[in-house]
Formats: C-alpha cells, sequence, structure tokens
C-alpha cells in the first residue's frame, strides 16, 4: 500500500458542520444496525467513510438521505436540525447521492437525464429543452468538465454516466455529495479525472462523503475518515495522522497478512493443466498464448478495454474463437459454449456478479444448485433433501454469512453475493478457474477471505486465472502476471521480478 | 451494501430469528388461495338456494375451467420463462378442426396424431422465431394468432366439422373416466404433471433460472435458448391438446373453439402468483387462478347477472386480486 503524502488542506474545525449527526441508532425489527454513531463533514471537507460489511456505514447513508428514518439522535444541516422523511426532504437539504449503480436513464440524453423531474418550464407544462441544455452545459462548465449535454447517455462511457449523475446532483444544487465507491467502474485516468474533479468541487466549498475500499485513494482526496465498526464509531482521524495498516486493521478488526504475497511451494515438475494457443476473437483477443500449470495462479493485469474479459469469456465458450485452439491435459478442446467449457472442468466467476453470476430473486440455495442439478438428481426428479445437503455444506465450506438459505440472494451484502457465485462454481469441482474482478465492491474481510481462498485452490491442485484492477490483489496471489494491451499479450513477468505496484502499473502502462 | 449479515448466534437470537421468519412470512403468496376460499363462502351463503353447493353445479364449474386449465398449466411455463404465448386459442381452435377432419377421413388414432402435430408445428415455428432469430415472443404469438385462426376457419370454410366417433368423443372429454367426468381427470394429469416438472425437475428449474436472469443462467451452462424453444413448444402442443378436449366435449371441430382463451389462461396464471416478468411461477397456483375464474363465472350467472355485467366484475376482481398479491 503506498501513501500519497499529499498536503491535505486546513479543515475549519470553527465552522459550523455543513452535516452533523449525533448519536444515530438505527434498528429493523430485532436487528440493530447502528447504535448512537457520530458522524460529522465540515464544509468543503472530504471525508471517507470506512468499515466492514454489515459496519452499519450504507444504513447511516441511506439515514441521510432520508431513505431510512432514525429511531433516534439528531441530525444537523449547516446547524438546522432537520427530520427527513423523504428522498424529497434531503435533497431540498442539499444532499445528493451519487450511485454506485448508475441511476440514469439510457435512452434519455444528459441534459434530459440532468433535468428529469425537474426540466426548465414554458407555462408550467412545456419543457424547455435548449434551455435545459444551457443549463446543463453551464454546470459542466462549473465543473471543468467536457461532456456534451445533447449527447445520448448510452452512447455515452461509465466515466460520464458518473460526470451525468454529479451534475445531476450539482444542478439540484447540492452542498453534500455522498460518493459510493465512484472509481469502482473507470479505468485508471477516467478515476484521476474524478479525483481532480472532486479537488475543485471542493475547493467550491462542497461536502463530500466518500466512501471505498480502495486506501490509495482516500490517502489522495480525503481530508479525514471515520471508521464503523458492528454499527458503532470506531474512529475519526485526519489521514495525515493515521496509517494505511492502522485504517485496514480498523475495519478487519485484526491485522491482515493478506495483500502480502505468499511464496508458495510451487511443485518441481508442475503439469500443464490448459494451453491456449494463438487466440483470436474480434478487436479484443488477438493471438494470445499461454499455459497454465496445475497449482498455478496467473494474473491477467491491462487497462480497461484491453481484452481481459474478452480473453476470459473465450476460454468459458461464451465468445466464439475465430482461430486458435484450446488444449487441457494436451487435449484439444471445443468451448463453443460455456455448456462444454463446463464438461472440460472450466468455471468462470463472471465480472458482473449481479447480471451475470446470479438470479437475484431466486433463492441462496436455488442459486448455489444451479449449476449442479444432476448432481442431486435421483431418477428424473431432484432430490429437495440432497439438495439441502449439497448447499448447506457449500454454505460452510465457503462461510457465506446466510440466516437462511431460502431467503433471495438480492438480501445478501456483495461480498456474501460474490462468496455464493464462488461456492456455485466450486461445486462443480472445477480444475481450471477463471475469476474476473473477484473482489469488485466487496469490503476488505471478505476480499481477503477470497485471495485466501483462491491461494488454497491452487495449493489443492486447481490452476486459476485471476482478473484485477487493483494490482496490489493481483500481487498478492499471481505466480505470473500476463500484460495485456490491445488484445495481446504484451509481456509475461514472474511474480519475482515484479517489485512492487509501482512497477505493474508501469508495465501495464507501458510506460 | 446491503444490512443481511448476522450477529454471532445465541439461542435467544434463534428464537428472534424465529419470530421473523414468521412476521416476514409472505401471506402476499397465498392471495390466490384466500381468495379462493373467500368467495367460495361468499358465494355459498349467497347463493345457497340458487344450488350453487349442489355437487353437480361444482363439477360443472371444475368441467368449464378445465380447458382453460389445461392451457393455463403449460402457459405458467411460457411466463415463468417470461415470455408469453398469445396463439393458444387460436391453436386449440385450428387443432379441434383439423382432428376433427383427421378423425372423419382416417379415424380416431391419426386424428389424434393430426391434432398433435398442430401444436407441434404451431410451437416450433413460435419457439423457433423467438429463440433462434430473438424476436419477442409477443409479437411472433401475435401473429401466430391470426395465422391459425384464419387457417382454420379457411381450411373448413367456417362450417363446424362434426365427430362422429364415439370413441373420440368419450376419451376427449364427452365422457366419465369412474365417477368422475373425463375432462377433470386429463386436467388433474396436466395440473399433476406440471406442477412436478417444475417444482422438482432440471428442465423446471432452468426455465425458473431462464426467465429470473436468462444472462446468468447463460453463463451457468443452461442452453437458454433451447429452453425458451421447449416451452414455446410445449404450450402449442398443451393448447392443441386443449382444442381436441373442445373438439371432444363439443362433438365437433370448430374454428370459434378456444377463441380469447390466451386472456383467461394468462389471467389465471398471473393471478396464481407467477411473475409476469418471469422467474417465478406455481402450477398449483395456476389452478386455483383458473378455478377463481370459473367460480366468479359460475356464481355470476346464478347470481343472475347477464354477460356483459359478468364481465365487467369479473375484470374488476382481476385486478383486485392482482393488486393485493403484487410486491411491496
Amino acid at each position: 500500500m503506498t501513501q500519497v503524502t499529499d498536503a491535505v488542506a486546513p479543515v475549519a474545525e470553527t465552522d459550523v458542520p455543513a452535516v452533523e449527526m449525533r448519536d444515530i441508532s438505527k434498528a429493523f425489527d430485532s436487528n440493530v444496525v447502528l447504535t448512537g454513531v457520530d458522524f460529522e463533514v465540515t464544509q468543503g471537507e472530504v471525508h471517507a467513510l470506512a468499515g466492514g460489511n454489515g459496519a452499519g456505514k450504507s444504513t447511516l447513508m441511506k439515514i441521510l438521505q432520508g431513505v431510512y428514518t432514525k429511531d433516534s439522535g439528531v441530525i444537523r444541516i449547516n446547524g438546522q436540525e432537520v427530520n427527513f422523511t423523504s428522498i424529497q426532504d434531503a435533497k431540498a437539504a442539499g444532499i445528493g447521492m451519487v450511485f454506485q449503480e448508475f441511476s440514469l436513464v439510457p435512452t434519455l440524453t444528459v441534459a434530459q437525464n440532468i433535468y428529469l423531474t425537474t426540466e426548465p418550464l414554458t407555462g408550467k407544462v412545456l419543457i424547455q429543452v435548449r434551455e435545459a441544455r444551457e443549463k446543463a452545459r453551464e454546470v459542466f462548465r462549473q465543473m471543468e468538465v467536457e461532456v456534451d449535454p445533447g449527447a445520448r447517455i448510452a452512447d455515452l462511457g461509465t466515466a460520464y454516466w458518473q460526470l451525468t449523475e454529479i451534475a445531476k446532483a450539482m444542478a439540484q444544487d447540492a452542498r453534500v455529495l455522498i460518493m459510493d465507491e465512484p472509481s469502482a467502474s473507470l479505468a485508471k485516468h477516467e478515476a484521476d479525472q474524478l479525483f481532480e474533479l472532486v479537488g475543485r468541487l471542493k475547493a467550491q466549498g462542497i461536502s463530500i462523503i466518500y466512501i471505498s475500499h480502495r486506501m490509495e485513494e482516500v490517502y489522495r482526496i480525503a481530508d479525514r475518515i471515520t471508521i464503523l465498526r458492528d454499527g458503532k464509531n470506531l474512529l475519526t482521524e485526519r489521514l495525515t495522522d493515521i496509517t494505511p495498516d492502522q485504517i485496514v486493521e480498523g475495519i478487519v478488526g485484526q491485522q491482515i497478512e493478506g495483500m502480502a504475497y505468499q511464496e508458495r511451494d510451487t511443485s518441481a515438475e508442475p503439469e500443464v493443466l490448459l494451453e491456449a494457443d494463438g487466440l483470436t476473437a474480434g478487436a479484443r483477443v488477438q493471438n494470445v498464448s499461454f499455459t497454465l500449470h496445475r497449482g498455478e495462479i496467473i494474473g491477467l493485469a491491462g487497462l480497461m478495454g484491453s481484452g481481459r474479459t474478452e480473453l476470459a469469456r473465450c476460454l468459458f465458450g461464451i465468445d466464439k474463437l475465430e482461430s486458435g485452439e484450446i488444449r487441457i491435459h494436451g487435449q484439444r478442446v471445443d468451448v463453443s459454449d460455456p455448456r462444454q467449457a463446463i464438461k472440460a472442468r472450466l468455471a468462470l466467476i463472471p465480472e458482473d456478479r449481479r447480471a451475470q453470476g446470479l438470479v437475484l430473486e431466486h433463492s441462496v440455495r436455488d442459486n448455489l444448485l444451479l449449476p449442479l442439478l444432476k448432481k442431486i438428481e435421483r431418477g428424473l426428479l431432484i432430490d429437495d433433501g440432497k439438495g439441502k445437503e449439497l448447499a448447506a455444506s457449500l454454505i460452510k465450506r465457503f462461510a457465506v454469512k446466510v440466516a437462511n438459505p431460502a431467503r433471495p440472494v438480492r438480501l445478501l451484502s456483495g461480498g456474501n453475493q460474490q462468496k455464493v457465485v464462488i461456492a456455485k462454481w466450486l461445486g462443480t469441482d472445477p480444475e481450471v478457474l477463471i475469476m474476473d474482478e473477484p473482489t469488485a465492491g466487496v469490503d476488505i474481510g471478505t476480499k481477503t477471505e477470497i485471495l485466501t481462498m483462491i491461494r488454497d485452490l491452487a495449493h489443492e491442485g486447481k490452476a486459476v486465472i485471476v482478473i484485477s484492477s487493483e494490482y496490489a490483489e493481483l500481487l498478492a496471489v499471481s505466480d505470473r502476471v500476463l500484460i495485456l494491451r490491445d488484445g495481446a499479450v504484451q509481456q509475461e513477468l514472474a511474480r519475482k521480478d515484479i517489485t512492487d505496484e509501482e512497477s505493474l502499473q508501469h508495465a501495464v502502462q507501458g510506460v | 451494501m446491503t444490512q443481511t449479515t448476522k450477529p454471532p448466534q445465541t439461542e435467544g437470537a434463534v428464537a428472534v430469528e424465529r419470530r421473523n421468519w414468521f412476521a416476514t412470512l409472505d401471506w402476499r403468496r397465498y392471495v390466490i388461495y384466500i381468495g379462493f376460499v373467500v368467495i367460495f363462502i361468499f358465494f355459498a351463503i349467497l347463493l345457497g338456494d340458487q344450488g350453487f353447493l349442489s355437487p353437480n353445479n361444482l363439477l360443472n364449474i371444475l368441467r368449464q375451467t378445465a380447458t382453460i386449465t389445461v392451457i393455463a398449466v403449460a402457459m405458467t411455463y411460457v411466463i415463468a420463462c417470461a415470455e408469453i404465448d398469445l396463439s393458444v386459442g387460436s391453436v386449440a381452435g385450428l387443432a379441434s378442426v383439423v382432428t376433427a377432419m383427421a378423425v372423419a377421413h382416417w379415424g380416431v388414432v391419426v386424428g389424434v396424431i393430426a391434432g398433435l402435430l398442430v401444436g407441434a408445428v404451431v410451437g416450433s415455428i413460435n419457439g423457433g422465431l423467438v429463440a433462434a432469430l430473438g424476436i419477442p415472443s409477443f409479437l411472433v404469438t401475435l401473429g401466430m394468432l391470426g395465422i391459425a385462426f384464419g387457417m382454420a376457419q379457411w381450411i373448413t370454410d367456417s362450417a363446424p366439422q362434426p365427430i362422429l366417433s364415439y370413441a373420440y368423443n368419450l376419451a376427449f372429454g364427452s365422457g366419465n373416466m369412474g365417477p368422475f367426468p373425463g375432462l377433470v381427470v386429463w386436467m388433474a394429469i396436466f395440473v399433476a404433471v406440471g406442477a412436478v416438472v417444475l417444482a422438482k425437475t432440471r428442465f423446471g428449474r432452468q426455465v425458473l433460472a431462464t426467465g429470473g436472469n436468462r444472462m446468468a443462467a447463460e453463463f451457468t451452462g443452461i442452453n437458454t435458448k433451447r429452453i425458451k424453444f421447449e416451452v414455446l413448444l410445449i404450450s402449442g402442443v398443451v393448447a392443441a391438446f386443449a382444442g381436441m378436449l373442445y373438439a371432444g366435449r363439443l362433438q365437433s371441430g370448430r374454428f370459434q373453439w378456444g377463441q380469447g382463451d390466451e386472456l383467461s389462461a394468462i389471467a389465471a396464471v398471473i393471478l396464481g402468483g407467477t411473475s409476469l416478468f418471469g422467474g417465478s411461477g406455481s402450477v398449483i397456483g395456476t389452478l386455483f387462478g383458473a378455478l377463481l375464474i370459473g367460480l366468479i363465472n359460475n356464481g355470476l350467472i346464478l347470481a343472475g347477472l347477464d354477460a356483459s355485467q359478468q364481465q365487467v366484475i369479473r375484470g374488476a376482481i382481476i385486478i383486485l386480486a392482482v393488486a393485493l398479491a403484487r410486491k411491496k
């Protein structure tokens, strides 16, 4: 973890805080989520909010946005006590939210999205289209970013969606912006632009509550950090007064060694498990060859659009290969669809667990059993008793925290949902496991668990391909790293030849 | 991030958990059964003197609901798979006339095969267009509704096709099997098989997964194109079978048989708690949905309402039931 030591702007302690939450408590039925939490953001401050799974940070933010009502405690905005009963109340008080899952209408234009429900009107009926565009342009000008207000959202990249979200909040005169993992879906240079924008907003006196699991960016942009644990305040510190290790410890509750690379005993004569030979598909996969051994973990590094995900999709038969071949145990296998890939004992933990990994409305158990239905059949019918047992054993083996496996999987936290996806696939007993961003949007505790899981799987003799945008994570587990650029393998590095995150960063950027 | 992680469980927590479970018990899922019982009791009290509760009347309700129920069982699969089949009513009509004509020319066996073949052909075309070309099933089956209806009218010159085969009529709807009307037995068979296959087989689970999240199902190795094809094929064949039941009960094939049944069947499925957006489905719910519609029809007739008034009240009750059953 590198510490960025940018000078932190002084925070005027004497000012009235933009947001002051005192002694906030909240319980859902008998499940106490927050007990006496204090949280404060001064004007023009970037305040990071961190905490593990179920620490209560989303609940606290939902109370601030008026989604939930607090059971007790006081909220003051600029010194005025408020009682939000709806999202509209919070918006009127200047609280804006940049959603982790974007809340834009893709078929409408940028300006239409920004002024959705708050359109400038002629005679209370007709929307002033040109006026709206002009106003949107003005908002972007103040943000100092280039976005065409007339462009359709669907035609723009995710970075622009986020800018539109921010502009939408600004157009509604937000003085406090809540950003939940805003960099998660951005490439590095886009994230840099975002951080610069955060700096400019801050200079305009806008307060930002920044929820992130990425330590580096917290140090880069935040003034202070508040860590919650089990629904209580753990600490609030200036980032100049706290080390990354202390933060991680605060979040996880103990010192973790998960992120450090652990020398693994790779056997003297590793058996070749999978060979990819000249794989080509579309523009994003160009003549890719590599060899994967039993018990080995390969990391795929590359910028967004470098073809990492596309390569994974080819290996699993979701996208069709135009040329090249895949051999497993030296035998050529035809993976023209996922069914063939499963037969060849491959498994893919997909990038987007909500869209690709899970049937959200179905129960945890049904999701776990979906690829395993053959195993629990007795004759023509499914044996539900056997299914329950199998699901329970997977839940136990992968430490999924779930009270009732018959409840919908959508009720689980991101980390636990990811564990369900992993458990579901490992139930098929694959030999080669492809994991695309396995720790995206999960808390640090679960992240460590997943990394440990990956090492254990390799130790058991499985071969693993890990795709990740977080270099620390790649370096924590990979034995070798393949660097992809424009769909081709640019470089192959042994772990011992990579000194630190920075050198990997350089290799990926190609400078 | 959502708040679902539980604190470590102690004895007390287990008890709390149990109470929570009861509180979260989703009564909306049972609206159809509650509604069925309430309306049944309502009619029983109100129309007891008009013979509502007589065994004959109750059997009548079952008999009149049977064909719709058969169609609705297959429709449950289609809707659970996030598709729709609007062609079922006219497929039933087409199958009834084709069966009747084939029975007249070549005998019962050929007639039965020809009828089922109509369903298989129409179902394959529907399924093929939806699965292979990705055309929305709403459009494909809307077109097929017109094609099948027109075809049935065309090949018969709009004339009824009498079925004189005693054996055919006995087996398909006019006769009794033991103490029960044949129609009701057929209905029971379809419901039983449909319920078991949906809840207890790999195919059923794959239909639900495909309807719930097609991409995740595809990533999990389910051939979602095949599943979509199969549910529409099943729907076509089952609708044809329902047409053959019409033919047997009314001892003739006519292009009008089954007209409008697609809407009754869809209503029964939705009343039964199957999500219109796919991913969940209950065949037993569908049975009660169909029975509820039959019950209402019967009660309103006994109450002396005319056809137009019946339609208004039936529509209102369906909307009310679906509104009560909707998710929060």
